[in-house]
């Protein structure tokens, strides 16, 4: 593994759904500026994972986690770390775009304003440049005032982007954000993650292998609950270490 | 092959009376043929669920029909009506001997000349005295006893029922909305006569010691105590507008930081609104129309004041007080209908209008792609 700033540190993070062993004894490291790719095969666990990281698992029942996830080196599961703090510095852009059905403005307004900013002016300026970041600005803004509801697919997703990038998080988890897009929305959304890891840590979870090739810079495989391999992304899709990886991503099962 | 297994028509008919009814028509075709059959089970079980549903249909139409029609003669046929008294009414005694004094012919003299239509001037007069000499049928007061009663039910009642609503939708562990949503719900299944009985007993008492007021019924008291049969219409519909909130928008907030009040207030609320609203209407229709309640606790004084504290006279209560002692065609007769009438077109109104948003806005809202 190459050296690298750690963001987010995994130490033996095990985790049930009831009786049901979802993850097994992570462990992994995510680095600064990275773009960090989870594949597997479904139900191998890479989303429930994702979801660790800024404990959005605590909003479904009979979840329990046992072991570490260090994020500026305190534990998230602490007693005593507030998980909205939290998530307010590791953003999440879901599989479905989820725009609320708002004005375009006050979607990506919603995150500031919940923070206290009431000022109109920095508003509008803190909506300008997140739109900007997200490659939407140009698309939408004549009509910021249009429901959030009534743009294409691939632009929602986008402005899901802009809304989580408002509040100025630190890492932004991805969970499938193109599985439902069409290929010219999808390789925006790719163009975007590029753009985005020279200010943001990123770890995205994905089912394409050739977007984990494109855009990763690490990339973990998963598999039943366990991490298989983790290494930088070339080395995963050429050399892998270990055969079940190089079945995986050559496309034997899964 | 075997002549023993070989399955002629006759041998899949059912046995039994009604098993052959039900089959008739089907027993002469080969069984494989996939021409087209005519089942009689299926023809009357079509036409029986159709015809109930006419039913119910044609009830409302009737009853509407009859409504208006005991109405209209306010509006016209005053002419002939006229006559109809003065011929008839020694003949609606009920078994009193009619007497010829004179006496008696001077009082249908008065009552007679008393009988003039009724004009829609009258109807939006200040003063609602159907039984007098000169009788005035100003509905008024009676309209605006509904509306005030109502408002403040609807005032009292919105603000717990949607808060209720929010929290069991949002905030309850599932343990507590199973038992907090069926109860809240019993609340609507409480005879009103019994919402009543409370509030003209003991609810009065209290507000009128709270508040050190003159009147013991009174508007107030009313609204009150139709606030409780309110709650729980305006809880179950918010509830349900509330439930249907997509996850995925409280999932999107709560990533951003915002924690959960903030989340339910600025993200789940909003978008549950059309619901809401529909609801708050309908919960307005509901104590529009109710009349057991503000029959018993309002005190039935058609005083034309906008003092919540005044006892007051509802139009659903008007009805439930009058129509048992009027004179059956009596102008008197024909207003209380118009006043049924006027709330049938209210409450119908109001229901259409949640109706439609019910269906137009939140469907449009959540339906997506």
């Amino acid at each position: 593994m190459e050296n690298g700033q750690i963001r987010i540190q995994v130490k033996s993070l095990n985790l049930w759904y009831g009786e049901k062993q979802a993850l097994e004894n992570i462990s992994l490291d995510i680095l600064t500026n990275q773009v960090t790719a989870l594949i597997g095969p479904s139900g191998c666990g890479k989303s429930t994972f994702l979801r660790a990281l800024n404990r959005m698992n605590d909003l479904i029942e009979n979840v329990r986690t046992e072991g570490e996830v260090l994020f500026e080196g305190i534990n998230i599961y602490d007693k005593s770390v507030d998980a909205v703090e939290l998530r307010k510095k590791v953003g999440m852009i879901f599989q479905k775009s989820n725009p609320f059905p708002k004005s375009i403005y006050e979607n990506v307004a919603y995150g500031p304003k919940i923070y206290g900013i009431r000022d109109k002016k920095s508003l509008d300026e803190i909506v300008e440049k997140s739109l900007r970041q997200a490659a939407l600005w140009d698309e939408v803004k004549d009509d910021l005032s249009k429901s959030g509801l009534s743009i294409s697919g691939g632009q929602q997703q986008r402005l899901c982007i802009a809304r989580a990038l408002a509040v100025d998080p630190e890492v932004i988890l991805m969970d499938e954000p193109a599985s439902a897009l069409d290929p010219i929305a999808t390789s925006k959304i790719e163009e975007l993650i590029f753009e985005l890891k020279k200010q943001y840590t990123i770890v995205i979870v994905t089912h394409n292998m050739q977007q984990a090739a494109r855009v990763s810079d690490y990339t973990a495989f998963f598999y039943m609950g366990e991490l298989v391999e983790y290494d930088i992304t070339r080395k995963i899709f050429t050399t892998p270490s270990i055969k079940h990886t190089e079945e995986y991503v050559t496309g034997r099962f899964g | 092959m075997d002549k023993k297994i070989s399955h002629k028509p006759s041998d899949i008919a059912p046995d039994g009376f009604i098993r052959k009814i039900l089959f008739f028509g089907i027993k002469k075709k080969n069984k494989n043929s996939l021409e087209k059959r005519f089942r009689l089970s299926e023809f009357l079980a079509e036409k029986i669920i159709a015809a109930t549903s006419f039913v119910s249909f044609a009830f409302i139409i009737l009853i509407f029909v009859f409504v208006f029609r005991e109405a209209l003669p306010i509006f016209s046929g005053y002419t002939d009506k006229q006559s109809v008294i003065s011929d008839e009414l020694e003949q609606e005694t009920y078994g009193d001997i009619p007497s010829e004094s004179s006496d008696e012919a001077d009082r249908h003299e008065e009552l007679h000349q008393s009988e003039e239509p009724v004009t829609i001037p009258d109807l939006l007069s200040t003063t609602w005295q159907p039984v007098s000499l000169k009788p005035k049928y100003g509905l008024v007061p009676l309209f605006m006893a509904s509306l005030k009663v109502s408002l403040i039910a609807v005032l009292i009642a919105a603000p717990i029922a949607i808060l209720a609503a929010l929290f069991t939708a949002f905030f309850s562990s599932k343990w507590t909305k199973e038992i907090l949503k069926p109860s809240i719900e019993l609340l609507a299944g409480i005879p009103s006569v019994v919402v009543g009985f409370f509030a003209l007993i003991v609810l009065a008492t209290w507000i009128q010691d709270m508040f050190g007021l003159e009147y013991r019924l009174n508007a107030f008291v009313g609204g009150v105590a139709l606030a409780l049969s309110v709650i729980p219409i305006i809880y179950t519909i918010s509830e349900d507008a509330l439930s249907v909130v997509p996850k995925s928008y409280t999932e999107a907030s709560l990533a951003l930081g915002a924690a959960k009040w903030q989340t339910a207030l600025f993200v789940v609320l909003p978008a549950a609104t059309p619901g809401i609203f529909a609801a708050v209407l309908l919960g307005i229709g509901r104590a529009f129309g109710e009349t057991m309640i503000v029959l018993m606790a309002t005190g039935n004084a058609a005083l034309f004041s906008l003092n919540p504290f005044e006892p007051v006279r509802t139009l659903s209560a008007t009805i439930g007080a009058e129509m048992a002692e009027v004179i059956f065609g009596d102008t008197h007769y024909n207003v209380l209908f118009l006043i049924g009438a006027l709330l049938f077109i209210i409450t119908f109104a109001l229901n259409a209008i949640a109706e439609l948003f019910i269906r137009r806005r939140l469907m449009r809202k959540f339906g997506g792609k």
